[in-house]
């Protein structure tokens, strides 16, 4: 067992324990602290992974910017003490489940046939791997374009931002909104009918119903007496 | 040129009237319209003429002349053309039916004036020509069925002329649908047929007869039932024969056109030109003869009760086309066809004349109100005379001589016909005894109102123009009759029209009178080469006693029609009350109308609103849209609770999905 | 040492993120657990340079710390602005989406 085993495991733990107290703490505040701590354990790992770089900007953007970010929005909110049961009864069992379900099948990947090929040495690697020198002449060279990617958008969540965060006049009346929204046109008429203000149609009056037979002809239907008086 | 190409130019005319009539009718002045109609016309009867000349010129043999202007495809084998066949029979039929139509397009002109609808009527009239001459002058099955329809249209139209009067349009819808009757019988028949013959040709049809089908085959005689049910339909015959008397709400002229000269007449041209195949199927004959005879008498005994002047003059005519009926299904053809003729004249010549009444009487035409019109009306009178003599079959005009053709023919044959003979002589004698009840209780006894105004010298208007028959008010606008009348006596051309018929009415017999000559028969006779029945004619003798007995039967009836109306006056009241039932049966025309409303109409609306009750709103709303109305928004509503709306619910799917599709890689990887 | 230790902790993580994400219902709390998330990953990308001595894992990994800032940023404007219109903050409440 040599140092950077045990180094890895106490990071590991620490890492994971954090996860766990982000999830399971009731408090936001306690949530953000637990994942700051979680952060500082995963630039531990990635220490140990010979990426001294990733690790430094870890430390500095994510712990040290990003979650002071969120420390104010959560002072801002204020986040309620939400109680664990009222975290919707289904979800309660469903949510454990399925992570559980989710992580087992990963780490059967993981340790599973499909990996067997992993050497345990890892690749031989030079002294300047992981050095921000090298990185940085990485992004300048190969990942140019991702590094220019990355600062647009950057500077898209950045107008984002603003735009969400801006006070704007008052609310929209939504009473306004659901009239326009709702108004329901009178039958037989179109959004044209509407505009120029035709009135409606007049359903047809129904004609009496008569049979198509001819009635036998009556004895003195036409205006007037018969003047016959023979009969036949 | 060829007979035939004088043919399609008979055709022609009234086609160019009608089209330019309908195109031009607003740039035509007052009477303009008529004129032209009536000159297209004159012009096909004369073309007629010069046909007739050209086929008396070729040899008796060379007579039968087929012409085709256009030859449909073949498809199925049906050789359908657009045929004529100019043969005697088609060139008679021609003459008879451009000269009474030339001659009431000339009536017309002068009794139509003032209608809104001048230009529209005369074009249809011509329409109407047209189609009945494509009817007699088609040489196959498709352009009778085409003429025929076209017939059935025109007539349609012409009724419903005055189509804001609901009476008019009712008439005309119901005789339309007894008409698509026939029409049914008539397709159906000329399949039967085609479908043995494979072929439409007349002639070829008709050589082929004796061959095609066996003596009184059971397959032939059904469709000669089927040809007679259309030709029943068109001549108004009973059981289909409600829509006639109702077909009188048309203008007077159309009434003397179609329903009496002409279109009626169609049956018995189908029955004399289908005669190979009634022959072969002599069970068929009977039936029509039957049904000809039971009209004959029935429609006697209602024209014996009615009082509106038009319809005794209907009823007439369907009893008239009883006698023809019968006469071309027992083989009298030349007989049936001669009394087509005359009767022709005499019952436009009647219709006419009964025009010219009704206008004096400013519309209204009941019996009842008439009364004493012979100082007034002298040259109607004369009309209704003439045309009332000729009926009743007093010699020596034309009618004598043709029905007792008719009559005469059927005592020769002998066995059961002779039955039918007689009871032909008993409708002859109601035939005299209704005409003229209606000319004495018309023309004869105290003047009525109208009658003395006119005397005076005003012609009698209606102050608020009626319905004859309901007495509902109207007015004179378009769809409704003119405000003007216009009687015999002021107006030339209904003079000229009626008088050129009266002489044909009377003279018209000269061309068969028994023992000095055969013109008819002789004329008829290539086309009725291969009848059998036909060929035994009875004897002058035979023939002169026949004709003795209807002259002796026609002066009964006007003696004891002169007893009733004229001579003791108060009889025909004590004889209605004495037969009071009877008279109840005649006067409500043996109630045929209720018994097909009864059996037809009620059946088909109940069926109709069975299906609006029940297959409509149930079935089909409920049912079917409904359903699927239904089942969509239950589908909807089921997918849609997939849509809750809260996040987690939406994250869990994506994990769920994640880990399926992990596990899916995971199984098929190892 | 053993790579599939670190992909081990990785996988770990993410559960534990995605649990979370499912069980709790303050979005404050949601963000934080979809950070655990991109942690892991983090960490995944990472473990898998070292392995195949190629550095692109570690600048995917920054950049996704990139897009992690971004959407964080975004996420807490969203949260900001639903708290200033006096809306409850609480997942289950806010379900205008609701069809």
């Amino acid at each position: 067992m040599n140092g950077t085993a045990v180094l890895f495991f106490i990071a590991a733990i620490g890492a994971l324990s954090g996860a766990v107290g982000v999830v399971t703490l009731r408090n936001p505040f306690y949530s953000v602290l637990a994942l700051v701590f979680h952060l500082v354990s995963l630039a531990v790992l990635f220490l140990l992974l010979h990426a001294q770089f990733v690790a430094a900007a870890q430390v500095i953007v994510y712990a040290g910017a990003v979650m002071v970010l969120y420390v104010f929005v959560v002072a801002y909110v204020g986040g309620g003490q939400e109680p664990l049961t009222m975290g919707g009864a289904t979800f309660r069992f469903l949510g454990p489940l399925f992570g559980a379900a989710l992580a087992a099948e990963l780490i059967i990947a993981v340790l599973g046939s499909a990996l067997q090929g992993i050497s345990t040495r890892g690749a031989h690697i030079g002294p300047a791997f992981g050095t921000p020198e090298h990185i940085g002449e990485l992004f300048l060279t190969k990942f140019l374009f991702p590094f220019e990617v990355a600062s647009i958008l950057l500077l898209v969540a950045a107008v984002g931002a603003v735009v969400l965060a801006r006070r704007r006049r008052g609310l929209e009346p939504e009473v306004e909104m659901d009239r326009r929204v709702r108004m329901t046109r009178p039958s037989f008429t179109g959004t044209m009918a509407e505009a120029a203000g035709t009135r409606l149609p007049q359903p047809e009056p129904q004609g009496p119903q008569a049979p198509l037979d001819s009635e036998p002809e009556p004895a003195g239907a036409t205006g007037g007496e018969p003047r016959y008086k023979g009969g036949w | 040129m060829a007979a035939t190409t004088f043919s399609w130019l008979v055709l022609l005319c009234p086609l160019v009237g009608t089209i330019a009539i309908a195109v031009g009718f607003r740039r035509l002045q007052g009477r303009g319209a008529g004129w032209i109609a009536t000159a297209m016309i004159f012009l096909s009867f004369a073309f007629a003429v010069v046909t007739l000349a050209l086929v008396l010129g070729k040899s008796p043999h060379h007579r039968e002349l087929t012409s085709t202007l256009w030859r449909y495809d073949f498809s199925a084998g049906l050789d359908a053309k657009l045929q004529i066949l100019v043969d005697p029979l088609s060139v008679f039929m021609v003459l008879v039916v451009s000269g009474v139509s030339a001659l009431i397009h000339l009536y017309s002109v002068a009794y139509m004036d003032s209608d809104r609808g001048y230009a529209r009527y005369f074009s249809y009239l011509n329409f109407f020509v047209l189609s009945m001459l494509l009817l007699v002058l088609a040489g196959n099955f498709i352009m009778l069925i085409v003429g025929w329809a076209f017939v059935g249209f025109a007539s349609y139209a012409l009724i419903s002329f005055w189509y804001r009067r609901r009476t008019a349009t009712r008439a005309g819808i119901k005789a339309f649908v007894i008409n698509v009757v026939g029409d049914v019988g008539l397709v159906l028949g000329t399949f039967i047929i085609f479908q043995h013959a494979h072929s439409v040709e007349y002639l070829k049809v008709f050589h082929a007869t004796h061959h095609v089908f066996g003596h009184d085959s059971a397959t032939l005689v059904v469709a000669c039932l089927l040809l007679g049910l259309g030709a029943f339909a068109k001549s108004a015959q009973i059981p289909l024969h409600t829509w006639l008397p109702d077909a009188m709400e048309g203008p007077t002229p159309v009434s003397a056109l179609i329903h009496a000269a002409t279109m009626v007449t169609a049956g018995v041209y189908l029955i004399a030109r289908m005669h190979p195949l009634f022959e072969q199927a002599p069970t068929a004959a009977d039936v029509t003869a039957i049904g000809g005879c039971l009209t004959l008498l029935i429609a006697a005994t209602i024209g014996l009760a009615v009082t509106d002047i038009k319809r005794v003059i209907a009823y007439s005519t369907m009893s008239q086309i009883g006698y023809m009926i019968m006469g071309v299904s027992v083989g009298a053809y030349s007989a049936g066809l001669f009394h087509l003729m005359t009767h022709a004249f005499f019952k436009a010549l009647l219709f006419m004349s009964a025009g010219s009444l009704i206008s004096a009487m400013a519309g209204d035409q009941s019996l009842d109100r008439m009364g004493g019109f012979r100082k007034a009306m002298p040259f109607t009178f004369l009309g209704f005379m003439v045309g009332g003599l000729a009926l009743a079959g007093l010699p020596p005009f034309s009618g004598w001589l043709s029905k007792d053709d008719i009559l005469g023919f059927l005592d020769h044959r002998g066995g059961g016909f002779l039955v039918l003979g007689i009871l032909g002589y008993i409708g002859a004698f109601l035939t005299a005894l209704y005409t003229f009840r209606m000319i004495f209780r018309a023309f004869f006894g105290e003047p009525a109102a109208q009658a003395r105004e006119l005397e005076a010298g005003h012609l009698a208007h209606a102050d608020v123009p009626r319905n004859p028959a309901t007495g509902e008010e109207e007015d004179t606008d378009v769809g409704f009759p003119g405000a003007e009348h216009h009687i015999a006596e002021r107006d030339p051309p209904m003079k000229v029209a009626m008088g050129a018929l009266a002489v044909l009415a009377v003279i018209g017999g000269v061309l068969q009178i028994p023992g000095v000559d055969a013109g008819i028969e002789r004329f008829l006779e290539p086309t009725f080469a291969d009848s059998v029945l036909a060929r035994s004619t009875p004897s002058t003798s035979a023939d002169w006693v026949g004709l003795a007995i209807g002259a002796v039967i026609a002066v009964a009836g006007i003696a004891v029609a002169y007893r009733l109306w004229i001579a003791a006056p108060e009889t025909p009241g004590v004889l209605r009350r004495r037969f009071a039932p009877l008279y109840t049966l005649f006067v409500n025309k043996w109630y045929f109308d209720e018994l097909i409303d009864l059996v037809v109409v009620r059946p088909a609306l109940m069926l109709g609103r069975l299906g609006d009750s029940v297959l409509e709103r149930v079935v089909v709303a409920r049912g079917i849209t409904g359903g699927t109305v239904g089942v969509v928004r239950a589908g909807s509503a089921a997918v849609r609770r997939a849509q809750t709306g809260l996040l987690r619910y939406y994250a869990a799917g994506m994990v769920i999905f994640i880990s399926a599709v992990a596990l899916y890689f995971l199984v098929s990887s190892s | 040492m053993w790579i599939g230790g670190y992909l081990v902790v990785s996988a770990l993580i993410f559960c534990v993120g995605a649990g979370g994400v499912l069980m709790r219902r303050n979005p404050l709390v949601i963000l934080l657990c979809l950070e655990l998330m991109l942690n892991a990953a983090n960490l995944a990308l990472v473990a898998f340079a070292r392995m195949w001595g190629g550095e692109a894992g570690q600048i995917f990994a920054l950049i996704v710390m990139v897009v992690a800032a971004c959407e964080v940023t975004v996420g807490l404007g969203l949260i900001v602005a639903i708290y200033r219109r006096r809306l409850p903050i609480d997942v289950d409440e806010l379900r205008e989406l609701q069809g």
